[in-house]
């Protein structure tokens, strides 16, 4: 039984294996070569050097995911229980900001937070000492949190919004106090929605560029400055770049890896 | 009791909104500011509005982002929608690792998509003979948006009765014709709301059109991130803020219609349970 | 009258090698409304397919008025479906779903025309000043109503159904079974009707064709169904019955248990073993002296009408039908009229269902476990 339908997605595989699997194995093979193009491993050992990029990466992108998930939880769970109507006008106020160009409300934080930006002068009308902010991992962090949250807010709100409401009643008939019930049904229930939000905040977190440039002032390297600058800064060196990005992919693909082990049904959640 | 529950959850709300807004609160409010000065007021003036219409480089800046985006998701839609017919009629055992592959762009950091196509994009322009451009530009976007459109689309597919196609045929259409007529149509929620998408990543797209573009073309993006590095001049929270406003408009007249249908249905409903009783 | 009008010769189908229908030979009158009755994956809807036009048999023919069609596509058959859940046009309003078919017509009609016809078709099925209503909105029974007229309006001589009853609830099931029946005899054409519903077929058809297993089990009316099973298979689906072993002695003597009872059947060897069928409602309950046979009673339920009652005859459990209290553990005697007791050879089925079963209580369970064919192959006549 042939059905012919299905030759209308010829076009699209053709397209996926020239632009989306051909780059990746383009990346591989820099890494693994020399400027000269001949094989080479030293492209990994010289990352030794930015041993301390890699962790400071992966230390703000975990401390920003935890805060969104700190900040996004309560607020996903307080939006599924308003009104359909409110849940909506809700939504779109949360969505509204990523309209806006994100380098330009990036820059925005920079006034905010500049030694005698907005924030210190409003401290000083208050006479409270001004904040060091600007320029520290406190701002890049800021300025992560605040770029990535509906990221973490619209997946988790999607899930719960679903719950049946009648589950947490059955809970709270069966005698669980409000503690309980939320560590016992509503929140194992809405892990599909808190994974996928992780991995969305997370991903962009680790690998942003932008954002420590702005906000760090260029002292807080970041994986994504490391990389930028091999290909289009000053350190030009292709082959160090896309080792760095294969090893950067490498483990983001072993974190989402037990991200999606440990809770089932988390693409469904991706695309509300 | 509840009301100081709900209070405070009203509170809390508000307070993570002051988050996401101040920042273009602050963009709005120095758009209108008579120095450049981005901390000190210093009186209203719509010099930035003015100048904004004359700055060539910006104004070229904005037709390359609007170009690629409207070519790209209009691209985009068409292949995406075709091929998720497409992947809809094979078996399952070959569909579910080409979704995989054509989730990458998606799960991938953005950083990793721009610099392997920029690595593509070189290797082939130095033998095909061909520069990063517009052209390079166009093809990532529409790389990163067909994903989008599949998974817009497929679902819309899943939920079509088993028969339809059928039920066409049984009524005098060829296949290509039960497509046109029912398929397409049935699917349409999920098209548009896919060509909504790959529109809005195409806007919003910053580090893939970067790696991508080369230097000869900008996208606004590119060209606000070149004046970060400097200063940046008024004339883009100008130039923002008219964006901002845009959008702000075209939600508020597509939700207000669709409150409008919401209660029209309503009342329909209710005519309709008085015809019963 | 009787002039046959579709035939199916020696038709058989196979998904990758798997037969879903063995050598049919089906004819099936003008004007008539003929259903076919069996299980989930017993072939039914294949068949139903077949003619449509939406599948093409792996081998044999299809005749449509003497002329063998294997090769028409669906929109050249003179031959509507109304579909399982409907496949309506969720985009179009009622009007135009209905008009649907109208509007594909070649030389095109008028739209004075269309119109007329639509209104008319939707004056049939009662569902007059709905033209212009969005078909979600509508209730399954009307919906199916704007599915039968869809599928009635471009005229064809035939019309399949698919299930079209199942996604209704019992009473309204009750109604378009009568209706169906009264729209059938209003257009005057014929109605080739699916389903695993028996009581549905047997109230509805003028013909029944019981299917298992892609093997057409028995044909005839809906009393020779009920009334003469051909085998173990038709008795336990078509009504509720207890089957039990038995041995032929001689023309109208069975032997059951031990005992011999009188019986109409003849043309067995002598010491035949052979099927016996008991119909619930045919065993009279007597005293225990007066009984051909005893046992007790192990269980009794209320059905409205009449008690359900499970009686156990030395380990055998038999249900019987009646409107007489017997409590449970009452040892009971019972009497079977000699036209109460069908024989029927052994076929592949003796043995399978045991001591006292509801056919349709096992086959529910199975129902997902469905060996009707995959969406896969619908795309078969591709222009």
């Amino acid at each position: 039984m042939t059905n012919r339908r299905r030759f209308l997605a010829v076009p699209y595989i053709v397209w996926m294996a020239v632009f989306v699997i051909a780059p990746i194995v383009l990346i591989a093979v820099y890494a693994f070569a020399s400027r000269d193009g001949a094989f080479t491993l030293s492209n990994f050992s010289a990352m030794g050097t930015y041993l301390s990029v890699f962790s400071r990466s992966f230390l703000l992108a975990i401390i920003s995911t935890v805060v969104c998930l700190i900040l996004g939880y309560p607020l996903a769970v307080i939006f599924a229980h308003e009104t359909s109507r409110m849940q909506k006008i809700m939504i779109m106020l949360i969505m509204l900001p990523m309209w806006m160009n994100f380098l330009l409300r990036t820059y925005a934080w920079m006034s905010i937070l500049e030694s005698n930006g907005l924030l210190n002068r409003a401290l000083a009308f208050l006479h409270i000492p001004p904040l060091n902010i600007i320029n520290t991992p406190a701002a890049v962090i800021i300025g992560m949190v605040y770029n990535f949250l509906p990221f973490m807010v619209l997946p988790i709100y999607s899930v719960v919004v679903k719950i049946d409401r009648s589950l947490v009643e059955a809970a709270q008939d069966l005698g669980g106090s409000p503690a309980a019930v939320f560590r016992r049904v509503t929140f194992p229930l809405s892990l599909p929605g808190v994974l996928s939000g992780i991995t969305m905040v997370f991903v962009p977190a680790v690998s942003t560029f932008v954002i420590s440039q702005l906000l760090g002032g260029g002292k807080e390297m970041l994986l994504g400055d490391l990389i930028e600058m091999q290909f289009l800064g000053t350190a030009y060196n292709p082959q160090l770049g896309s080792a760095i990005s294969l090893v950067m992919m490498i483990v983001v693909m072993i974190f989402m890896y037990f991200m999606n082990k440990f809770g089932e049904g988390e693409d469904k959640a991706v695309l509300m | 009791m509840i009301g100081k529950r709900k209070l405070s959850h009203r509170l809390y709300t508000y307070l993570i909104l002051l988050f996401l807004y101040a920042p273009i609160f602050v963009l709005i409010v120095f758009s209108f500011n008579s120095t450049k000065s981005r901390t000190v007021w210093s009186g209203f003036t719509l010099d930035w509005y003015r100048q904004l219409l004359q700055d060539k480089e910006i104004l070229r800046s904005l037709y390359n982002t609007l170009a690629v985006s409207f070519l790209s998701a209009a691209v985009a839609t068409v292949v995406g929608t075709f091929t998720a017919v497409g992947f809809f009629s094979m078996k399952k055992r070959i569909r579910a690792p080409l979704l995989y592959v054509n989730n990458i762009p998606l799960i991938n950091a953005d950083i990793i998509t721009g610099v392997g196509m920029c690595l593509l994009f070189v290797s082939l322009g130095s033998f095909l003979k061909f520069k990063l451009g517009f052209g390079t530009l166009l093809i990532a976007h529409i790389t990163f948006n067909i994903p989008y459109v599949i998974l817009s689309v497929l679902p819309k597919l899943y939920q079509l009765d088993e028969n339809l196609v059928d039920a066409a045929k049984d009524l005098g259409c060829t296949w290509f014709r039960a497509f046109r007529k029912v398929i397409i149509p049935e699917i349409l929620p999920g098209i548009i709301n896919g060509a909504m998408i790959a529109f809005t990543m195409s806007i919003d797209d910053f580090v893939i059109s970067y790696f991508t573009a080369g230097s000869r073309v900008m996208t606004l993006s590119m060209k606000i991130f070149s004046m970060t590095r400097k200063r940046v001049s008024p004339k883009i929270n100008a130039l923002s803020t008219l964006l901002f406003v845009a959008v702000l408009l075209m939600l508020i007249i597509v939700n207000l219609r669709e409150i409008k249908q919401d209660d029209k249905n309503k009342k329909q409903i209710k005519k309709m349970k008085e015809i019963i009783k | 009258m009787a002039k046959e009008l579709i035939r199916l010769s020696g038709c058989t189908m196979a998904f990758d090698g798997e037969v879903v229908l063995n050598n049919i030979e089906l004819s099936i009158n003008d004007k008539e409304f003929l259903t076919l009755l069996g299980p989930s994956g017993c072939g039914k809807t294949t068949t139903l397919r077949i003619i449509g036009g939406f599948q093409k048999p792996t081998s044999g023919d299809v005749f449509f008025d003497g002329v063998r069609i294997n090769d028409v596509p669906p929109h050249k058959r003179s031959v509507n479906t109304v579909f399982q859940k409907y496949a309506l046009f969720t985009h179009l309003d009622v009007f135009e779903n209905v008009a649907f078919g109208l509007r594909m017509l070649k030389p095109a009609l008028s739209k004075g025309e269309i119109s007329a016809r639509v209104l008319e078709m939707l004056e049939i099925v009662s569902l007059k000043g709905f033209e212009r209503r969005e078909v979600i909105s509508l209730s399954g029974g009307q919906q199916q109503r704007v599915a039968i007229a869809r599928a009635l309006v471009l005229r064809p001589k035939v019309l399949l159904l698919d299930e079209p009853l199942g996604a209704l609830d019992l009473r309204l099931r009750k109604d378009m079974q009568n209706e169906l029946k009264r729209i059938q005899q209003a257009m005057d054409i014929t109605f080739i009707y699916v389903t695993h519903d028996q009581e549905e077929a047997l109230a509805m058809s003028d013909t029944v064709v019981v299917m298992d297993g892609g093997v057409i089990q028995q044909i005839g009316t809906p009393e020779d169904i009920y009334n003469e099973p051909k085998n173990a298979f038709v008795a336990d689906f078509i009504g509720e019955s207890n089957i039990v072993d038995g041995i032929m002695k001689q023309d109208g003597v069975v032997e059951i248990f031990g005992r011999e009872f009188k019986c109409l059947d003849a043309g067995f060897e002598p010491n035949e073993p052979v099927d016996v069928v008991i119909r619930p409602e045919d065993v009279d309950i007597v005293a225990t002296k007066d009984g051909m046979l005893t046992g007790t009673v192990t269980n009794v339920t209320f059905k409205g009408m009449q008690y359900d009652i499970i009686v156990d005859f030395k380990g055998f459990k038999w249900l019987i039908q009646t409107t007489d209290i017997s409590p449970a553990g009452a040892k009971i005697g019972i009497h079977i009229e000699p036209d109460g007791i069908h024989i029927m050879k052994k076929s592949d089925y003796s043995g399978m269902f045991g001591d006292y079963s509801s056919y349709s209580a096992e086959y529910d369970d199975l129902e997902d476990a469905s060996l009707e064919p995959e969406e896969e192959t619908a795309g078969d006549y591709d222009e």
